[in-house]
């Protein structure tokens, strides 16, 4: 008992510290903020060989695979908020109306202060980064909580980060489900989150103490609606983009990769016959001896996935693969043809190498399939279908919509990454980032010179009539009104 | 008509989830959604705004006293304001937004969709209950979503003239009013909402989130704080005095979020109370105390031992009519109670400082405002104001005219507040923003998937960095 308030001591003292060097006003400098994000590009491109052991041995990832998903992206967002980044510092002037004599008016970004990253645990290094990037940018002090269940990755960035940044104002804090919730419990001025959303609802709970904003990237079941493709080349990428985003993001570990398929019936069968064909090529006849397909992060959430095949129904509509060895952790890449609707596998967020299909009678039946369940972070559509483009944009709601492809939003920095409903509040990227760890407030600038005399009591008709043409911005009515030509407008006696 | 059902049943959890219940079915049905129904609506509070002027005036009168002209102006000129802008963007608003694609979405279009989060929970405070309750709901309606709005109780009069009039001039199937108090809103606050708006203090605040919490879903809070005055010297006293004078007493009688709570000054402006003292407000053009809570509250405030001695000016008050006279007092001990919380109220204390600068220490080491302002001539002095006090929003040489403004974002930073609206924000406070991609099944490149091999790594690496001799020489081998 004591050892812990000792530690959480330990910990105030810690923020204080930050506290006071965000006070001090040196993270809000642009030469700060510039030199954090340089040292982040020479943290990525330095240790990059030592990144990619950690997440070989965390994840079982291959470099291909770290380089495109973690590092690869990284260096495009760092560079992408160095270019921006005066821009974005710089603020918007707001349009005023003519009346506004002599004022300005400007909306000024300011960081929120001292700020909290945690992170997850299948893009142990993206997802930690990523965020930290918008929060340096926006000038903030930043402590980062790399989950527990990637320890390599967290040891890395806790050893590197003091030695690229600024080990006064940017700290990793490495612990469990116990110093996450010690964290939570102390006062940011913002919180980013990104895990599950039972988690996340313990964060969002612990941040209305004080009144912490936050920012939540969650998950949930993202479907991807397979249409009848009549061109057999547009079959082949259709599948291959399917499959490459199941099985080839951290092994189906990825919220926003692809958790079923919608497809109708009749194509069903040509669909699955399609993707043995790809599967093979992709992953050989042995996936295990690949090294192309990771593993799973753990024990606990390999028995997880073990059981979501226990169920005899589930485990009779495998069409493919099901093989599984506990020692490595590995899961074969694996696809199931409709599932029964009630099972686990079909309630709850996958999160693995298992990859049901759901066949419907129509394909817009996908609509109401989708929009019966909590909103997921991404939709993905195959299709040429100009109706049916129409549709699933405005009659389902999700994070993103991508047509043809799938997960490739996360590369994009003009667009907001982000989820609604269960699948989380919030967005980042790009510039996203930036506005995300922000407060924009409000400037507005008077002269002495000009006041409207009639804004001051005593109050009478006249005024009153003044005011109205004020604000309907009606130049005549004042100039009139003050010349007395114009009869004060009221629609009832008294007063 | 909720006020009807009222006297016949307590609204409780089971009649607040059915009500949620019957607006997810207007709202799944899609009439929110179009064009057509959003104008319609926002025309329907402009006539009923324009159509009720005066039911709205004496109201506001019974509520709070208010004077005529600041409820005209305030409160339904304001709204009249804010509908008619509505109106005039709302097509541009629910316009897509197309945004540009680079080389690692190579080829594709994007845009980015506002949609309806779809059933919305305002909750609004009761100093100025006609436009917090509506200025929102101005907002949600133009975002296409279905609203319950839960108006304060603590301005009853509003509260039944809104559940009476909304019911008259809205679609009732995806617009209703809940009237009453704790355990209508505890009913209202357990049920799943797309998103709460909530005005008031910092402490329901708190409930409110956390409320929302359990349901994952997203929060406005427009709060308060004590929102400080910095008078420089060199400047025309007059005007500033004119300003801060109808910022505060002009609004509510100081019961406003953003009325000036205090005025930081250094020594050498004790002429300040000789302008209060020709102050034109001694007469029936101001708000009352809202009720004898509030009243309490703010006598507890005035006659604490450290401060009772500092009042300079005013310090009248009539519990009978629930009315406190403009005061103000002069060098108030910063541990007295009335510098620790939110005035609220038409108290205020003037606080000196040796030098300007020192006030800034003094505001940063409080919670951050809802607003800050500061009278001064001096260039450096107003560039160190603004870049260095953090609040929800600044104005130099004036008090709350950014309230008007609706290119502003208008919200609180900190214990203020979480999130803005007004103008174009109040659209974007209640959508999602949906990123849209559109690629074609062309331009797939080999690379992406497995088997993955180091030859892919390279080309991974010059793609992703972006130059074209890189991508050229990973192409031949090379790198």
């Amino acid at each position: 008992m004591e050892e812990e308030t000792e530690a959480l001591e330990e910990m105030e003292r810690e923020l204080e510290e930050m506290r006071e060097c965000y006070r001090s006003g040196r993270t809000m400098e642009a030469s700060w903020r510039k030199s954090q994000l340089k040292g982040l590009l020479r943290l990525l491109r330095e240790r990059e060989e030592e990144i990619f052991r950690a997440l070989h041995q965390d994840l079982g990832k291959h470099p291909a695979e770290a380089y495109r998903d973690e590092i690869g992206s990284l260096i495009k967002s760092v560079n992408y908020a160095l270019d921006g980044l005066k821009r974005w510092m710089s603020g918007n002037k707001a349009k005023l109306p003519r009346i506004a004599l002599l004022t300005t008016a400007k909306i000024l970004p300011e960081p929120l202060g001292l700020v909290l990253v945690i992170s997850s645990w299948n893009f142990p290094i993206g997802l930690s980064l990523e965020p930290l990037i918008g929060a340096l940018a926006a000038g903030n002090a930043v402590v980062l909580k790399p989950s527990e269940l990637a320890p390599e990755c967290s040891s890395l960035l806790a050893n590197a980060i003091p030695y690229y940044l600024d080990d006064k104002a940017v700290k990793v804090i490495q612990g469990g489900p116990g110093i996450g919730e010690r964290l939570l419990h102390k006062k940011w001025d913002k919180i980013f989150f990104t895990g599950s959303a039972r988690i996340g609802r313990k964060v969002i709970a612990a941040a209305a103490e004080h009144l912490t904003p936050v920012t939540l990237e969650l998950g949930g079941k993202c479907p991807a609606v397979i249409d009848t493709l009549s061109s057999s080349f547009d079959r082949k990428v259709a599948v291959q983009r399917v499959l490459g985003a199941k099985f080839s993001f951290s092994a189906g570990q990825a919220c926003i990769g692809v958790d079923y398929v919608l497809v109708e019936k009749k194509f069903s069968s040509a669909l699955v016959e399609l993707m043995k064909v790809v599967m093979k090529k992709m992953f050989g006849e042995s996936p295990r001896e690949s090294q192309s397909v990771a593993r799973i992060v753990n024990k606990h959430h390999f028995l997880r996935l073990r059981s979501l095949l226990l169920d005899p129904l589930v485990k009779s509509s495998i069409v493919y693969g099901g093989s599984m060895d506990e020692e490595s952790l590995f899961i074969e890449p694996t696809i199931l043809m409709d599932p029964p609707l009630q099972a686990a596998i079909m309630m709850d967020e996958i999160f693995g190498p298992l990859l049901p299909i759901v066949t419907l009678n129509k394909i817009e039946d996908s609509i109401e399939f989708i929009n019966s369940r909590p909103k997921p972070l991404a939709i993905y559509v195959f299709t040429k279908d100009e109706p049916l483009r129409r549709s699933m944009v405005s009659k389902t709601s999700s994070g993103s919509i991508v047509f043809n492809d799938a997960i490739i939003q996360y590369l994009a920095d003009t667009l907001p990454f982000g989820g609604i409903g269960e699948s989380g509040m919030g967005r980042y990227h790009g510039k996203f980032s930036f506005d995300t760890f922000s407060h924009q407030k409000a400037v507005v600038r008077r002269s002495f010179l000009v006041d409207f005399w009639f804004r001051f009591p005593p109050w009478n008709d006249h005024k009153l009539q003044l005011f109205r043409s004020s604000y309907h911005y009606d130049y005549l009515g004042i100039v009139l009104t003050v010349l007395g030509l114009k009869r004060t407008n009221r629609a009832s006696k008294g007063i | 008509m909720a006020g009807e059902d009222k006297k016949q049943q307590p609204f409780d959890s089971k009649a607040a989830s059915s009500l949620v219940a019957e607006l997810r079915g207007a709202f799944a049905s899609g009439t929110t959604r179009s064009y057509q129904w959003r104008e319609s609506q926002l025309r329907g509070l402009l006539r009923m705004t324009d159509e009720h002027e005066q039911d709205i005036v004496a109201a506001l009168r019974s509520d709070l006293g208010k004077p005529e002209l600041e409820s005209v102006l305030y409160e339904a000129a304001m709204l009249r304001n804010s509908c008619k802008f509505a109106l005039k963007e709302l097509q541009r608003w629910m316009m897509p937004e197309k945004v540009k694609t680079s080389l690692t979405t190579f080829p594709s279009s994007a845009e980015i969709v506002s949609e309806p989060l779809g059933v919305v929970l305002i909750i609004s405070a009761w100093n100025y209950p006609y436009l917090l309750s509506l200025d929102p709901v101005v907002g949600a309606i133009a975002a296409g979503n279905a609203v319950v709005l839960k108006p304060s109780e603590i301005a009853p009069a509003t509260s039944a003239l809104l559940a009476k009039l909304l019911g008259e001039y809205m679609d009732s199937s995806s617009i209703r009013v809940v009237e009453g108090a704790v355990p209508e809103t505890t009913a209202l606050l357990e049920q799943k909402w797309d998103k709460i708006f909530y005005t008031g203090n910092g402490r329901v605040g708190r409930i409110v989130m956390a409320a929302a919490a359990k349901h994952l879903t997203p929060v406005v809070l427009e709060l308060g704080g004590k929102s400080p005055v910095v008078v420089d010297s060199g400047i025309n006293l007059q005007i500033a005095c004119r300003r801060i004078i109808v910022g505060k007493w002009g609004n509510n009688n100081g019961q406003a979020c953003i009325a000036s709570d205090y005025i930081i000054t250094t020594k050498d402006l004790n002429e300040l109370e000789t302008f209060y003292g020709k102050n034109p407000l001694e007469s029936k053009d101001l708000s009352r105390i809202v009720n004898s809570d509030h009243f309490t509250r703010l006598t507890k405030l005035l006659d604490e031992d450290k401060v009772s001695k500092k009042v300079v000016y005013g310090g009248e008050r009539d519990p009978t009519k629930l009315q406190i006279a403009p005061t103000i007092l002069l060098d108030v001990p910063r541990d007295s109670l009335i510098m620790n919380e939110e005035i609220f109220g038409p108290l205020l204390p003037i606080l000196t400082v040796d030098k300007l600068e020192e006030s800034f220490d003094i505001i940063n080491s409080g919670a951050k405002p809802l607003a800050a302002y500061i009278f001064t001539n001096d260039k450096k002095l107003k560039e160190h104001f603004v870049n260095n006090v953090s609040a929800g929003g600044l104005v130099v040489n004036d008090t709350t005219v950014h309230l008007a403004v609706h290119a502003l974002p208008f919200g609180g930073v900190g214990e203020s507040g979480i999130g803005a609206y007004h103008g174009k924000f109040s659209f974007d406070a209640f959508s999602h923003k949906k990123a849209v991609v559109y690629r074609s099944f062309m331009g797939d490149a080999a690379i992406r998937y497995p088997p993955y091999t180091n030859g892919k790594l390279r080309l991974m690496k010059a793609l992703l960095g972006g130059s074209i001799l890189g991508i050229l020489r990973a192409l031949f081998g090379r790198s």
